[in-house]
């Protein structure tokens, strides 16, 4: 009977293998998402998301709220004005594509409107002023916004996926996308900060009809 | 008996508040201290198992093969970054780590290493080391920052943390094995 004990081993090796992978794979969403930002972008493409309705603060100290952008999509960034890293990055991306959208307006066709959220409650509207005219934004068709209670910023931010951390020294670090907001309002996709949403916004819009 | 209440009181320890807080606050006392102090404790309980228990345990852990793969499947998730943002996001997450890496990591390990030959433990290590090194490496190089819940200084440094302690610990290797001579060449 010598080969009892190696049996029992072979099996609880099988079954350790079977169920650890098998954890790996659900742990990973497949093995697809091997970070937090990988597993929000997964997850949002998957099922868009319901945003809750969070009153804002543009540049001019105008109140509005995204879900006053319905029936059209939209894409959302998030930054601190005083940042000089990864949001600089993030606005020159926007630049270029606010640019190009005016652009296309310019030739009659709808643009993608664009809001810029801060998550620095000593940005103050004067301030998204100065940063929108660094980016030659019109204030318009690209909005700079602030939470207008900054007790609701958690859940904006929780709704989204933002983890803001200060880093001690007056600045932040926290994760940068481009999100696109669909025309029923949900987040739908999270995209790199170089990438163009509106290729995404093209695919929303022919899966509509 | 003893070393099982110490190792058990020293788990009940590390799961304070005040000292999670302190210790996940940094990723490299996470990573290097936390994460290693947990799965140790689990293979200190393991040596105060009664005799009975372990036999049994054998059983199923033949050369301890079983027992060593549960401890690297279970240890090689809590390197993956999700795994300890999710631990910090998430309460649910961070007691299966207080639970996975004594029960499914040191236990497993304290039972199984000596019973592994010496094929099995040069893979182990030979595998193991190098595999912190490159994650060391990573977290040192990329430009990303792979954990929402750290800052990339902290990366850099859990980094730096994981590759000192990778080379270390093939330094040590190294000097084991030019220590412990076969007998063949024994005077």
């Amino acid at each position: 009977m010598r080969s009892v004990p190696w049996m029992r081993t072979a099996v609880a090796s099988l079954v350790i293998c079977a169920a650890g992978g098998a954890l790996a794979w659900r742990g990973t969403d497949g093995f697809r998402a091997f970070t937090t930002e990988q597993a929000r972008r997964l997850a949002i493409a998957r099922r868009p998301r319901a945003l809750p309705v969070v009153a804002l603060d543009d540049q001019n100290g105008q109140p509005f709220t995204l879900a006053s952008y319905r029936g059209a999509p939209l894409a959302v960034d998030f930054i601190y004005t005083q940042c000089v890293s990864v949001c600089t990055r993030l606005s020159a991306s926007f630049e270029r594509l606010d640019r190009a959208e005016r652009a296309r307006a310019a030739g009659g066709g709808n643009r993608l409107r664009l809001v810029t959220i801060t998550f620095d409650p000593r940005d103050t509207p004067e301030q998204l002023r100065a940063y929108a005219s660094r980016y030659r934004a019109d204030g318009r068709d690209w909005r700079f916004a602030r939470v207008h209670d900054a007790r609701e910023l958690p859940s904006l931010l929780g709704a989204f996926g933002i983890t803001v951390i200060p880093d001690g020294r007056g600045d932040f670090q926290h994760n940068a996308a481009v999100h696109v907001v669909d025309a029923e309002g949900r987040l739908a996709r999270v995209l790199d900060i170089d990438a163009d949403p509106r290729d995404v916004v093209r695919t929303l819009a022919e899966s509509r009809r | 008996m003893r070393r099982g209440l110490l190792a058990s009181g020293i788990i009940a320890l590390l799961a304070l508040p005040w000292m999670r807080q302190r210790m996940e606050s940094a990723m490299i006392v996470h990573m290097l201290v936390q994460i290693p102090l947990l799965a140790g404790m689990g293979a200190l309980m393991a040596t105060a198992l009664p005799e009975r228990w372990q036999s049994s345990l054998r059983a199923w852990n033949g050369n301890g093969v079983s027992g060593t793969l549960m401890a690297l499947g279970a240890s090689t998730w809590w390197m993956v970054p999700r795994a300890l943002d999710s631990a910090l996001a998430s309460p649910a997450m961070e007691v299966a780590k207080f639970v996975t890496l004594p029960l499914l990591v040191g236990a497993p390990l304290s039972l199984s290493w000596s019973r592994l030959g010496g094929m099995g433990r040069g893979f182990m290590i030979a595998n193991v080391l190098p595999m912190w090194a490159v994650v060391g490496w990573l977290y040192v190089a990329a430009p990303v920052r792979v954990c929402n819940f750290y800052l990339v200084e902290q990366q850099t440094t859990a980094g730096a943390g994981l590759l000192a302690s990778s080379i270390a610990l093939a330094v040590a290797v190294g000097c084991l094995a030019f220590r412990s001579r076969p007998s063949s060449s024994a005077a």
